[in-house]
């Protein structure tokens, strides 16, 4: 049996005297694309920001490819390939596109020299989400689906083994969305994916597998179909406005 | 990034010293001395524009990196005996040190906490070079005699108290510290540095070590700004405290945000300007503070990018 | 004198430092807390305060008790509209930004250096204080109107405190330092707050300087200290909070005077400022204060 990639043991996080993580024990196997769904303020923005790094857990353990990474800094976390793509965008609004995309590339670099190899890569990250004749617009400057997706390409070129995707069609239009599952089946092809998704369609669509959370538990993992079936879920959350 | 690009970005900035080196012999002795004076507080303010133009760290206590350098080189060839080139070198040190100490404490802070931070150890600086005024001459400062400022190579010796000289070694130290700077916005380094300005906290989930990266720039502002310190001591052969106090921490900000924050020769035209509307204001008034305070103001309000960066919006798109 | 005496001497010094320097930092921690500006020029609206002091008894001339009077009420309300007039004209057009508002301070500072050197001059000059009764100590004789600048100031940091706490423009300056946009929904006038605020900490200011001018005589850098000593209140006792900003005054005061009395004055300053940066990088919400927003 192959290893998971990731797996959380007891993780929990508390905000004064709010539990926004509550012992979450959760694993992926490589090569998954796994959605986590569940309400607003279950949890799961604080749940994925514990994997990466962004914050620090109060109790609990993670794991990646066998290692301990709880207490290392989230630059170390992305060094051994976790890749988290924010909710808010946040590219860097000055620097032109291919500048947004080389500072990943050059990142995964080892030989550090070679000019022409950042190029390769940042232009290679850009045509896989079609953005390469944009490539000298300032990011700010892109019209809000590109941003998403620049977004996303600064994440690819990271060549995570591990890319999270919170909320990445929020804001898109219908004809957007259909292009990003296209984009996110590619990706899953290199990697192992991540995703936080409110869009039920989407989800239904892309996860091999669902993780459920409600007020910081997980409640409910299972595939598409079982997700659908199970009645807690219904209760906790597709019942309820989001339908 | 093209090869004509950058072609034309180093073309501009050789075609920038060669204007100034062609000075040396076209300008008259009272601009020539002021000029000098002004490329060596130039470099001091490229060695601030490092870390507040391109790494969005806005320091308040730079004066203590240029009194570092100032007062490692004057103290090493007053107490010490060192040669000219030997006392530059200690200036560094001391500079590079003094950086990577007070880095180290002031980037666990951020933002207001950060200016005030560095504020203090700016001040601390100079209450210790006042407080140790037995050798560094306190308030009076020292004066560095004529003869410790030669530099002898082989049989020829080449005397820095002489006009010409002076101006060629403060174009040479600014030249080095222009394309150096240059080199480094232009590296992949550089970028990151932007990055980090632009957004901390997407940097870091790019995988960088931000706080190193940080670290390395104040140490590279403060070895550049201790530079400008030593040549200070050693060209003009003054080494007093009034150049750590607050107002030199003040003034390469005012210099950089005239000339235009993260632009390679922002520097040179701020200092520049300002040194001349001074130079010329208080031929009229004594009130030259009022100057630079109305400066200040007038800059934040109207002109927040500075004389190139409003110049790089509008016309010139590629200036570094 | 003995050495007990001259630790009783030292302490009221430090006493009187101490309650100069609670109300002028307290202006400070008012413009920080609120409007979340670090404002460079509070010193100099110390001095403007001093000068002003200065000027308002010697053009009236008569008996000192009375020039003083118009001094304290004069002086505060004249510095009060100069920081009005810079809130109208750059703070509030800066949007109060906080790096922006930090640069145009320092130009303010300048420029209200200067012209206190242009109209005032580089003299130090006296005013004489409005009484000179002396308490008699069984070891020294001590100045009465020092122990008065212990109560006034005592006494208007009680009622600073009480009109924070206890009035409705206390809640709405509370209201819009918890959440400028949340007052702002409430329909409370937050740029008129921020003037208003701006304004307070001057005068606390300027109210400072006057009581402290009979003392130790007006000049056009006497901005400097005050603004130093300010900050390390401010930031040991917490940003924003009355409570720690009195106790780290009281600390800092004290401390002040008697290290100052035993040991070089420069030394004093220098430990206390690297003190504060140490306090700043390691517990920057103050020794006293809970986490700032």
């Amino acid at each position: 049996m192959t290893q998971p990639l990731l797996t959380t043991s007891g993780l929990s996080r508390d905000f004064g005297g709010l539990r926004a993580v509550d012992n979450a024990d959760f694993s992926l196997m490589p090569g998954e694309i796994r959605a986590i769904i569940g309400p607003n303020g279950a949890g799961k923005t604080t749940f994925v920001g514990l994997v990466c790094g962004r914050i620090l857990p109060s109790s609990g353990t993670i794991n990646f490819v066998g290692a301990d990474i709880t207490t290392l800094p989230a630059y170390r976390r992305v060094r051994l390939g976790i890749a988290y793509t924010f909710q808010v965008t946040s590219v860097f609004a000055n620097l032109s596109a291919y500048d947004n995309v080389a500072l990943s590339v050059q990142r995964t670099l080892t030989d550090g020299r070679s000019r022409g190899a950042v190029r390769t890569g940042a232009m290679k990250a850009l045509e896989q989400v079609g953005l390469a004749d944009r490539a000298g617009t300032p990011a700010g400057q892109l019209a809000y689906g590109h941003q998403r997706l620049l977004e996303v390409a600064m994440g690819l070129a990271l060549q995570p083994r591990l890319l999270i995707l919170d909320e990445p069609t929020q804001g898109l239009s219908d004809g957007e969305i259909e292009g990003f599952v296209a984009l996110i089946r590619e990706i899953a092809r290199d990697a192992t994916v991540l995703i936080i998704e409110h869009n039920m369609p989407v989800v239904m669509q892309l996860a091999h597998r669902i993780t459920v959370f409600d007020v910081g538990r997980i409640i409910a993992e299972g595939d598409p179909a079982e997700i659908r079936a199970n009645a807690q879920v219904q209760e906790a959350y597709l019942g309820a406005a989001h339908g | 990034m093209t090869e004509a690009s950058t072609a034309r970005v180093y073309g501009l900035h050789a075609a920038v010293v060669a204007v100034l080196f062609a000075l040396n012999f076209l300008l008259p002795d009272y601009h020539h001395g002021l000029f000098a004076r002004i490329l060596v507080l130039a470099t001091f303010a490229m060695g601030y524009n490092l870390l507040f133009g391109y790494a969005g760290l806005l320091s308040l206590g730079h004066a203590m990196f240029f009194a570092a350098g100032l007062y490692g080189s004057g103290l090493a060839i007053t107490y010490l005996g060192f040669g000219v080139p030997a006392a530059f070198i200690a200036g560094l040190v001391c500079g590079a040190l003094l950086a990577l100490v007070v880095g180290l404490l002031a980037l666990r802070t951020s933002g207001v906490a950060f200016m005030i931070v560095t504020m203090m150890f700016a001040q601390a600086l100079l209450l210790t070079i006042v407080y140790f005024n037995q050798w560094t001459g306190g308030d009076q400062g020292l004066v560095l005699q004529q003869a410790s400022r030669i530099v002898t190579i082989g049989n020829a010796s080449v005397d820095l108290t002489v006009p010409t000289v002076r101006y060629v070694a403060a174009l040479v130290l600014f030249a080095v510290v222009l394309f150096a700077t240059l080199a480094i916005v232009r590296s992949r380094f550089g970028r990151v540095l932007v990055a980090i300005r632009e957004n901390e906290e997407r940097t870091r989930m790019l995988g960088y070590d931000t706080f190193a990266n940080k670290l390395a720039a104040i140490v590279l502002s403060g070895v550049f700004c201790a530079a400008a310190g030593a040549a200070y001591a050693l060209l003009f052969g003054y080494v007093g405290s009034n150049f750590a106090s607050v107002q030199y921490s003040i003034l390469p900000l005012l210099w950089v945000l005239a000339g235009g924050a993260a632009t390679t020769l922002g520097p040179l035209i701020g200092t520049l300007f300002i040194y001349y509307v001074t130079d010329i204001a208080s031929s009229y008034t004594s009130a030259w503070l009022l100057i630079v305070g109305v400066a200040l103001i007038l800059l934040v309000l109207f002109a927040p990018k500075g004389i190139l960066g409003a110049v790089r919006k509008r016309w010139i798109r590629w200036l570094p | 004198m003995a050495f007990g005496p001259h630790l009783l001497l030292a302490t009221l010094e430090g006493l009187v430092t101490a309650a100069v320097l609670a109300l002028t930092a307290l202006g400070l921690s008012l413009v920080f807390g609120v409007m979340r500006i670090v404002n460079v020029a509070h010193g100099e609206f110390f001095m403007l305060g001093a000068v002003l002091a200065w000027a308002v008894a010697t053009a009236l001339g008569t008996h000192p008790a009375l020039g003083f009077v118009a001094a304290l009420i004069v002086a505060p309300l004249v510095v009060g509209s100069v920081a009005l007039l810079s809130e109208r004209l750059v703070l509030r057009r800066l949007n109060y930004d906080p790096e922006a508002t930090i640069v145009a301070t320092i130009g303010l500072l300048y420029i209200i250096q200067q012209l206190a050197l242009s109209f005032y001059g580089p003299e130090a000059r006296p005013v004489t204080p409005p009484f000179s009764y002396r308490v008699l100590l069984p070891w020294f004789g001590y100045s009465g109107y020092k122990l008065s600048v212990i109560a006034a100031s005592a006494l208007l940091l009680i009622a600073t405190w009480l009109v924070l706490t206890r009035t409705k423009i206390g809640l709405v300056m509370r209201a819009t330092q918890y959440d400028r946009e949340m007052a702002q929904a409430f329909a409370i006038p937050v740029e008129r707050v921020y003037a208003g605020v701006f304004a307070l900490g001057a005068m606390l200011a300027a109210t400072a300087a006057v009581l402290i001018v009979p003392i130790s005589q007006a000049h056009y850098l006497m901005g400097q200290d005050p603004l130093l000593l300010s900050f390390i209140v401010v930031i040991i006792g917490g940003l924003g909070s009355l409570r720690g900003t009195v106790v780290a005054a009281l600390l800092i005061g004290l401390s002040d005077g008697i290290i100052s009395m035993f040991f070089s004055p420069t030394l004093a300053k220098l430990i206390a400022t690297l003190a504060v940066a140490m306090v700043l990088v390691f517990r920057p919400q103050g020794l006293f204060g809970t986490t700032a927003r």
